[in-house]
């Protein structure tokens, strides 16, 4: 984080400057690509991420800055970094003006943030007496292509007098069959995501996020993600998940502005009087899947194969040869995942994903603490998640393997324009 | 107990202003004349009330009915020396070494209270920066809160000590949690002296190899988890109030600044954050509610004494402190049955969900506390 490396605000993040040299955690990932093919679960996965999607551009932006300012937020459509914190927060202020003055202090620290800054007077200087402004972790190290996103979860509406913006879409996700949700890992009244390509960065942008916080709100669950198992850039291999497959190999790509504009973006035709301020927007669900690793480990290559409807190597669908060959969905079985979530048996249904594989260590009896906390944009969670999850419910092979244990969703503001524009102005500003 | 216990003389020893230094002080001038000093039950007069640096002389005279105290003290009540419990109708020869400044001489009849004050100044060479006034009497009546809750603590200990040592449990455990308020209340200044807090205050995960399990919480484990008191706890409850008698003796000499009052109120919410939010500071006995209570009282104190400055110079950090103190105060309340009662709720009791309550408003409350000193330094 040095003022050599900081970068114009207006810059695209895919014309950042490749760095003097790959960061340190890049060539780690580069390493560990070819050692952990077929590792055993664990990193395996976060060197593959590395190696699909980092291949040829060289480890490139990955030590960058994203430009915070924009029609949308950083964070949705932008190249998928390879970290995760991402945190849920509760408010505890009855002032709306306090909590509007947080929203906008914790504009001003993302906008420094993920310009690779320092919040405030940084780590080292301002009074001996009292505790430095930023919490120095993040010192030295480069923006790391931070991005950071804000949203608001349905029971925010039921204060500082929001009832009429809360918008028609943001509705309450219904209990889907077998969710076995953990109050401490579900909801929040509003949530940030930090993703980077040093975890390091992303912890620290959360950390000071919540510092700020103290007093107006509280962390109420945080979730770390220490591999992408999605891309959004094309072209790319699909990073794989925890059990060794790649999944949602037809995801929206930011590049894709028509299909952006289709299933992801908010806009005048969502929209009324009550939540025009979501034009640009998007709505966000997150839910902890933990995965039953040491079963599925236990489980016949085919069967593996046969729930997902995919080959494990290449991720080609039943009977094709590569992964982004079109899927001919009935050589599938009925169960198989990919044909129950394909867009083609959802009436074109799609969602942007963004999920991480995380694993929290390991559980009182020893087993992997591990999954994939998905995290899928959406225009219209109704038309989005809600039926694909229905469905995937009931039906999915995979449920064999997988249990949703938190479960949150957010109406995503649009983007902050400018260095005046802060976090939830449109909701929040009488004259927006 | 906590592990860190010298922010509070570090940070005093730089900012100490009119420091007395037994040798080192250089005076020229010739040794003064001794001040008398004619201590009574209602009076405390003195022959001179300017003397010159250098080493300062006082003839004492008891001619009141009740043993007293007299004390040569800082602007902010720190004792630059002291001689205690001079007997009705006797005399004796107190001697200092003194640099340039004003000092009050004070005649503690009884050996309690304020006392009775004369003004002393010191004139001559190696006088110091000024400090503000308000704050030397910001200090000063820090340091007599600390004193008056060491005062009041020791008739409590001693009704938890002869519990104890009568092999009264039930007595002992109602005594025990009472007991250490007043510790609770202003423990940055007990920890100052170092040694006092690990023999009275010690919980036994924090115990190095070898290092002897002594003070409340070997008794409260007694009490709650053994439910049975013998020769050793007997002998350990004697100890505590040995103890306790020298942190009483010794809270008058504590080096205190505006600096060390701020961060030991926010050290005193890092105690509640860190060990009773989480129930591991009272793990026998639950009482950790109580200490709680005592920290926040303490910090409250601490902050109270200084939001004179600290309101001038950050008016907005005041107005937010003001505010989370109320709130965490209101918060503490639903767990006892009445404001003036220190039965709080037994912390097994308080569910998971509350103890995130209680934590929240913990950090809401602490975090604008970390910046308590820098706005009165400014």
């Amino acid at each position: 984080m040095t003022e050599t490396q900081e970068t114009e605000e207006t810059r695209e993040p895919q014309e950042s400057p490749a760095a003097g040299r790959p960061s340190r955690r890049a060539l780690i990932g580069w390493g560990g690509a070819g050692l952990a093919l077929g590792a055993a679960v664990g990193g395996g996965a976060a060197a593959m991420a590395h190696a699909g999607d980092d291949a040829e551009p060289a480890a490139a932006g990955t030590g960058g800055a994203v430009a915070f300012h924009g029609a949308h937020q950083a964070g949705i459509a932008t190249p998928v970094q390879d970290r995760l914190h991402f945190a849920a927060f509760d408010v505890k202020t009855g002032d709306r003006a306090e909590f509007v003055a947080m929203l906008k202090d914790w504009t001003e620290a993302a906008r420094r943030m993920t310009a690779g800054k320092p919040v405030g007077e940084g780590a080292f200087d301002g009074l001996a007496e009292a505790p430095p402004d930023d919490t120095g972790e993040a010192m030295g190290l480069k923006p790391s292509r931070l991005t950071l996103t804000i949203g608001f979860g349905p029971s925010l509406f039921d204060r500082f007098g929001l009832q009429d913006k809360r918008p028609a879409a943001l509705v309450d996700l219904p209990a889907f069959p077998g969710d076995n949700l953990e109050r401490t890992r579900t909801g929040g009244d509003l949530c940030v995501q930090a993703c980077a390509d040093d975890p390091q960065v992303a912890v620290h942008a959360i950390r000071n996020l919540a510092r700020i916080g103290f007093g107006k709100v509280a962390v109420r669950w945080s979730q770390l993600g220490f591999g992408k198992t999605s891309s959004t850039t094309p072209d790319a291999q699909t990073p794989r998940n925890l059990f060794g497959f790649k999944d949602g190999t037809r995801n929206i790509a930011g590049t894709e502005s028509g299909r952006l504009a289709k299933f992801v973006w908010v806009g005048d035709a969502d929209t009324g009087a009550k939540d025009a301020w979501m034009n640009g927007g998007s709505y966000l669900v997150a839910r902890r899947i933990r995965m039953n690793i040491e079963t599925w480990d236990r489980t016949s290559l085919q069967e593996q194969e046969d729930v997902f409807g995919r080959d494990k190597r290449e991720g080609a669908p039943v009977g094709k040869a590569k992964e982004h060959d079109e899927p001919f969905l009935k050589a599938m079985k009925p169960t198989a995942h990919v044909r129950l979530a394909h867009p083609d048996a959802n009436g074109g249904i799609t969602i942007l994903r963004r999920g991480y594989s995380f694993t929290d260590g390991t559980d009182g009896l020893g087993r992997l603490d591990a999954g994939l906390f998905f995290l899928a944009y959406q225009r219209d969670v109704r038309k989005g998640f809600i039926p694909l999850q229905r469905k995937l419910a009931a039906h999915d092979a995979l449920n064999e393997y997988i249990q949703h244990v938190g479960s949150a969703v957010f109406a995503v503001p649009p983007g902050v324009r400018d260095s005046a524009d802060w976090w939830g102005r449109t909701l929040f500003s009488e004259e927006a | 107990m906590r592990a860190v216990r010298l922010t509070v003389t570090a940070a005093a020893t730089a900012a100490t202003l009119t420091a007395l230094a037994a040798c080192t002080a250089k005076s020229d001038a010739k040794d003064g004349a001794a001040v008398q000093v004619t201590a009574a039950d209602s009076r405390c007069e003195t022959s001179s009330t300017s003397v010159p640096a250098g080493h300062v002389t006082l003839e004492i005279a008891n001619k009141g009915s009740k043993a007293t105290e007299v004390e040569i003290l800082f602007p902010d009540d720190r004792i630059v020396s002291e001689k205690e419990n001079i007997g009705p109708g006797t005399k004796y020869t107190l001697t200092a070494e003194v640099k340039a400044g004003s000092y009050e001489i004070a005649c503690r009849p009884g050996m309690k209270g304020h006392g009775i004050r004369q003004k002393l100044t010191v004139t001559g060479g190696g006088t110091s920066a000024e400090r503000d006034p308000k704050l030397d009497q910001a200090v000063a009546a820090y340091r007599q809160y600390a004193q008056d809750q060491a005062d009041r603590t020791l008739p409590l200990a001693e009704t938890f000590v002869k519990a104890v040592q009568d092999g009264d449990v039930a007595a002992a455990r109602k005594a025990y949690a009472p007991s250490r308020l007043g510790w609770e209340r202003t423990e940055p200044v007990a920890e100052s002296f170092g040694d006092i807090d690990p023999k009275v205050d010690i919980r036994k995960p924090d115990l190095e190899p070898g290092q002897k399990w002594t003070g409340w919480h070997r008794l409260e484990q007694a009490l709650w988890q053994k439910k049975s008191i013998g020769a050793e706890e007997k002998a350990l409850a004697g100890e505590l109030l040995t103890d306790l008698k020298d942190w009483k003796e010794r809270v008058g000499k504590a080096e205190i600044t505006p600096t060390s009052m701020a961060n030991g109120a926010k050290e005193l919410l890092d105690e509640v954050a860190k060990g009773k939010v989480t129930g591991e500071e009272e793990y026998y006995s639950h009482t950790d509610l109580v200490d709680f209570k005592g920290n926040v009282e303490g910090a409250q104190r601490a902050y109270e004494l200084l939001k004179p400055v600290a309101a001038e110079n950050d008016p907005a950090l005041a107005k937010e402190l003001d505010k989370q103190f109320a709130a965490l105060n209101t918060l503490l309340d639903k767990y006892r049955p009445s404001k003036d009662s220190y039965d709080f709720v037994s912390y097994d009791k308080v569910g998971e969900g509350q103890r995130k309550e209680l934590s929240d408003a913990v950090n809401a409350l602490a975090e604008p506390l970390s910046k308590l000193a820098a706005a009165v330094v400014k």
